[in-house]
């Protein structure tokens, strides 16, 4: 068989649901070994397009391709793809070595000491096997979940949103962990998320969904600096739409004079500050009456409502939207 | 909060004083007594009645009964679960089927035996059909023995079964079911490794909401067991009515309450205070 450089790939796939197409037309090549991250808001499709390459739902369009074989008619327990749930799942009546063990057990493994003991090591629980998920903190109920499925070697490990359930300090922490255990391991990673920071920190490769479709595929780097569509460039971060030119807060600059040297530059007034610890967004209404947020670091200069501004950026840090008119 | 508390309990508390604690305390004094020509009842005071429990004769109903309720629950349980299972997963009908589950007690068990009855008996609707259409020649024996009892127990007692287990399972988080799958568990598999064992609770649940009333009962067992069939129940009522013994069936049903108590108490100890 065909086992080129894609470990997964999904073929003009879509999903028709009686009330709605909740996946529309999605093709997409995943690299063997990469950190692959489906990215879009709550609805866009990335879960379900999850959901049918683990084969809890089958696609009503396409084909699903795992090692370049169609996978679209087999059943759950015939992939070897592995889910971390949102929730988790973990089994609340086996203790934390019953759920690891668990996989293993269907696929008849003799020896179940040893890749216990070492999942359990790359995950960092060992000496908490025999705890039940409900003894464990969010932080190792979503360890348990990555060692059940690691364990299994997975051609590809789904992640459904496998944060979210944390508290947001803890997740600033996960997401180096985890990217990390991708690297060490090697596993493929599909990654779901809403959250862009999540994405961008973690991904080697990033596709933005929006409505069922992929709106943009590519490294995070491409997707944050090169947006393709307003949607991307918008759902990466924030955007100022100044005349129809797209220009991030960050590389939005104000000035109390007329800034001589650069020609992209508008007058206005200071609207508000939003004070956000190491850094203050400072909104400006500009005289065309659009509003601009220019992000800066606390400096000497104070801004207050009313003030008479200028803003102003580099001509390089505009954001060109090639496939739409914009 | 504690006056609270025992305006609250109160009702309840008079409830259960008036209408079980001091029946069952006449029933203990009734079994002391001695069988007589007036209420069934008389001096002098005696043991003897618990010693005649222990009876081959009773002994031998006893394990009968033990045994047709042990298959009644079993037979229920075999039918109850999977009617559960699919009830729980069948989102917006739910509420319908369970209203169906539930239908039978609109009418009285009495008038429902009967209605088995008129079916399955000799001269009844399924064997004058199956002779009518030439698949026996004489009528089947449907009716008045052990099958007809656990028949009539099974039907009788199943939505007993079936609530308790819909209860467990529709809060089991679907997820797991298909993190059973993903890891590798085919059906078959998710069922007995990950479903049954989370549905412990509502099997002990059902099965002693089921065994227990099962074990006492003497409706089915008179009608459909027709004297041939019959259980304990039908021994403890017989002594209060026909035999007019009364000191006789109180020890009867004081011995049956005990043992229904111990196994119990096994059961609760083995799963908490979940079935409470």
């Amino acid at each position: 068989m065909d086992s080129g450089a894609y470990i997964l790939e999904l073929r003009d796939v879509s999903k028709q649901y009686p009330s709605h197409k909740a996946v529309d037309g999605v093709s997409l090549a995943v690299e063997r070994g990469a950190f692959y991250s489906l990215l879009g808001p709550s609805g866009c499709g990335k879960t379900t397009t999850l959901r049918m390459v683990a084969g809890f739902e089958t696609p009503t369009a396409g084909d699903v391709l795992l090692n370049g074989s169609r996978i679209n008619d087999l059943r759950p327990y015939e992939r070897n793809v592995s889910t971390v749930f949102q929730n988790y799942a973990l089994f609340p009546h086996l203790t934390v070595r019953g759920n690891i063990e668990f996989g293993l057990r269907r696929r008849g493994e003799r020896d179940l000491d040893t890749p216990v003991r070492e999942v359990l090591e790359l995950v960092q629980l060992s000496g908490k096997e025999s705890r039940s998920p409900a003894q464990l903190s969010g932080g190792e109920r979503q360890r348990v979940a990555l060692a059940r499925s690691l364990v299994l070697r997975p051609e590809v490990l789904l992640l459904d949103e496998p944060l979210s359930a944390l508290d947001p300090n803890l997740r600033k922490q996960v997401r180096s962990e985890l990217k990390s255990l991708q690297r060490s391991t090697g596993i493929t990673f599909l990654f779901i998320t809403h959250d862009q920071e999540e994405a961008l920190s973690m991904s080697d490769r990033i596709a933005v969904m929006h409505g069922g479709r992929l709106e943009q595929v590519g490294t995070p780097e491409d997707i944050y600096q090169r947006p393709r569509t307003r949607f991307v460039a918008e759902f990466l971060g924030a955007m100022n739409w100044i005349d129809g030119i797209g220009v991030r807060p960050e590389s939005t600059h104000l000035a109390r004079t007329m800034p001589e040297s650069e020609s992209r530059r508008r007058a206005g007034r200071v609207e508000n500050c939003v004070f956000l610890g190491n850094r203050i967004h400072v909104a400006t209404r500009l005289q065309n009456g659009a509003l601009a947020i220019a992000e800066i670091h606390q400096g000497p200069e104070c801004w207050n409502a009313g003030d008479p501004v200028h803003v102003w950026w580099h001509a390089a840090d505009e954001l060109a939207l090639p496939a739409e008119n914009a | 909060m504690n006056r609270l508390r025992t305006i609250f309990l109160t009702p309840a508390a008079l409830v259960m004083t008036s209408l079980f604690l001091a029946p069952l305390a006449i029933i203990c004094a009734y079994s002391l007594l001695t069988r007589g020509a007036y209420f069934g009842l008389g001096l002098p005071w005696t043991i003897a009645n618990y010693g005649r429990v222990f009876d081959p004769l009773y002994g031998e109903v006893l394990l009968r009964s033990f045994a047709l309720a042990a298959v009644a629950t079993v037979l229920c349980l075999l039918l109850g679960f999977p009617l559960a299972l699919f009830i729980s997963r069948s989102g917006q009908r739910k509420n319908f089927y369970l209203n169906l589950v539930i239908l039978p007690f609109w009418t009285s068990l009495l008038v429902r035996i009967y209605a088995w009855i008129f079916l399955l008996r000799d001269t009844g609707l399924i064997n004058a059909t199956l002779q009518k259409i030439g698949l026996t020649h004489a009528p089947l024996p449907m009716l008045y023995n052990d099958g007809a009892v656990i028949l009539g127990l099974v039907y009788g007692y199943l939505p007993f079964m079936v609530l308790p287990l819909y209860a467990t399972l529709e809060r089991l988080d679907p997820f797991l079911i298909e993190a059973a799958a993903d890891l590798g568990a085919r059906p078959w598999t998710a069922l007995l490794r990950v479903i049954v064992p989370l549905a412990a609770p509502g099997i002990r649940a059902g099965v002693v909401l089921v065994f227990i009333p099962c074990l006492g009962a003497f409706l089915v067992p008179d009608l459909m067991g027709g004297g041939k069939s019959i259980m304990i129940g039908n021994v403890v009522q017989n002594q209060f009515t026909t035999a007019r013994d009364w000191p006789f069936g109180s020890a009867l049903s004081l011995v049956l309450m005990a043992a229904v108590m111990t196994l119990l108490l096994v059961l609760v100890r083995r799963s908490g205070e979940e079935l409470l």
